[in-house]
């Protein structure tokens, strides 16, 4: 492996490949934690640890693992992992996760993490699928705070919103009032505004990738063509 | 088919299966070991917190979270809902009763309340643990959104009287929300219940014994 192959990996996990805006999986915490910045950023790191444990894990024990038990090795695997986190979460950060509640747990279900253990873990290397996994949850976890940042700044006119939660004490004077005296935007807390500012996201995400590719379009010596592109999208 | 030998690749795998189970369950258990005691004090620490913003650490000197018991009684409490009643008693004499309980018509699912009582009936006050309301309209009766709910401080079964126990909108003093009276209306009930129910119970709610701490309070 090269540097090229790292960095494409990352570029795959942030951008390319993206779980939340181009994969699609992972919707159902996705959507319904991202109240807030704080909330997103709880879950999607759970989320980062957790895929970064379970591809070291599955590719370490890859060489163990035959194809027709993979699905219920990957499930131990992933399940133990999940209960570890939630545990140390319990006993480190309660509040937060009395406030993320249910949906830690849920991330064994996230498809994103027996994806990842699927299509890369479970075919390279340990160190290739650890930046794979953490790539992946990097893309996951920036995503889920995007779309809190957005929709706390629109329903609640504030940014990092409850920070003691996870930060402690320290955090308490961490919150922005970026809009003063907001009267409260409700659809943007409800679940209708995870929806639309997700698809938000989608769009503009979608956007920027079809810039960059009629930029290199035009330039007469781009070696990537548009088709090939959206084929990458999809 | 009948006697057909396991093959080996089957005993590969199932080996390994085994493995990776024993290796998970093992780091769980090991896990778990370790965070067990901080995580019972964090729940601990979690539900003191709660209960002190009712009835202050100086107005008592008794274990006031584990000085519990538990109770259903539909007649004040409807819903079949276990509630859970902690006492604060200072040099043995009671001082007051925080209860646990749910408010079950609120607007979108189940309001968790606490509701502190003094020994002579009035409201040390009254705190939501959880809830589903709308966020904007109905959340006003969290403290972090607005003052409403500290307007139980001190008031008891006389103040205001019995029938004035209600929301502005079903004749009472109680204000409820512009776009929400279900909300405030299903705390309001539960609170007076609740009076109610010490009314009539007052001596056995502080001398019933404890319950042994359960694992996990609900």
């Amino acid at each position: 492996m090269n540097t090229t192959d790292y960095s494409r990996i990352l570029a795959n996990g942030v951008w390319h490949q993206n779980t939340g805006l181009v994969v699609l999986l992972g919707l159902c915490p996705l959507l319904a934690v991202t109240g807030t910045v704080i909330n997103g950023l709880g879950l999607g790191l759970a989320t980062l640890l957790t895929l970064i444990t379970t591809n070291l894990a599955v590719s370490l024990a890859r060489g163990v693992i035959r194809p027709e038990i993979r699905i219920p090795a990957y499930v131990l695997i992933i399940a133990s992992t999940v209960t570890v986190i939630q545990m140390l979460m319990q006993a480190w950060w309660h509040e937060l996760y009395q406030v993320l509640g249910i949906f830690i747990p849920l991330i064994v279900t996230n498809c994103a993490i027996i994806g990842r253990a699927e299509a890369f873990a479970s075919r390279n290397p340990p160190l290739p699928a650890l930046l794979d996994g953490f790539a992946t949850g990097l893309g996951f976890c920036l995503t889920l705070v995007l779309l809190g940042g957005l929709r706390e700044l629109l329903g609640r006119g504030t940014l990092f919103s409850q920070a003691q939660l996870m930060f402690g004490a320290a955090g308490e004077n961490l919150q922005l009032q970026v809009i003063p005296q907001h009267p409260g935007f409700l659809i943007a807390i409800l679940p209708p505004g995870a929806f639309i500012g997700l698809g938000l996201l989608i769009a503009a995400r979608n956007g920027l990738q079809a810039r960059a590719a009629n930029r290199r379009l035009r330039r007469p010596n781009g070696d990537v063509d548009v088709r090939t592109v959206s084929m990458e999208n999809t | 088919m009948v006697n057909k030998p396991v093959d080996s690749n089957s005993w590969r795998s199932a080996l390994a299966l085994g493995l990776i189970a024993i290796l998970g369950t093992a780091l769980l258990a090991v896990v778990n070991q370790l965070t067990r005691d901080r995580i019972d004090e964090q729940e601990r620490r979690a539900v003191l917190k709660q209960l002190e913003q009712l009835v202050p650490a100086q107005r008592y000197d008794n274990a006031m979270h584990d000085d519990v018991y538990t109770f259903v009684d539909s007649r004040w409490f409807p819903g079949d809902q276990l509630v859970t009643v902690y006492r604060a008693r200072r040099q043995g004499q009671p001082v007051a009763a925080v209860f646990r309980l749910l408010a079950r018509d609120g607007y979108n699912g189940d309001i968790r309340l606490l509701v502190g009582v003094n020994v002579n009936g009035t409201l040390a006050g009254v705190r939501v643990i959880s809830h589903k309301e709308t966020p904007g309209l109905g959340d006003a009766i969290e403290t972090s959104r607005s003052n409403w709910i500290l307007d139980f401080d001190g008031r008891s079964l006389d103040q205001p009287q019995l029938r004035d126990w209600a929301v502005k909108r079903d004749g009472g003093v109680f204000d409820q929300f512009t776009g929400a009276t279900i909300t405030p209306r299903a705390v309001v009930n539960a609170v007076r219940r609740t009076l109610e129910y010490y009314a009539d119970h007052r001596d056995a709610v502080f001398s019933r014994l404890a319950e042994p701490p359960t694992a996990k309070a609900n």
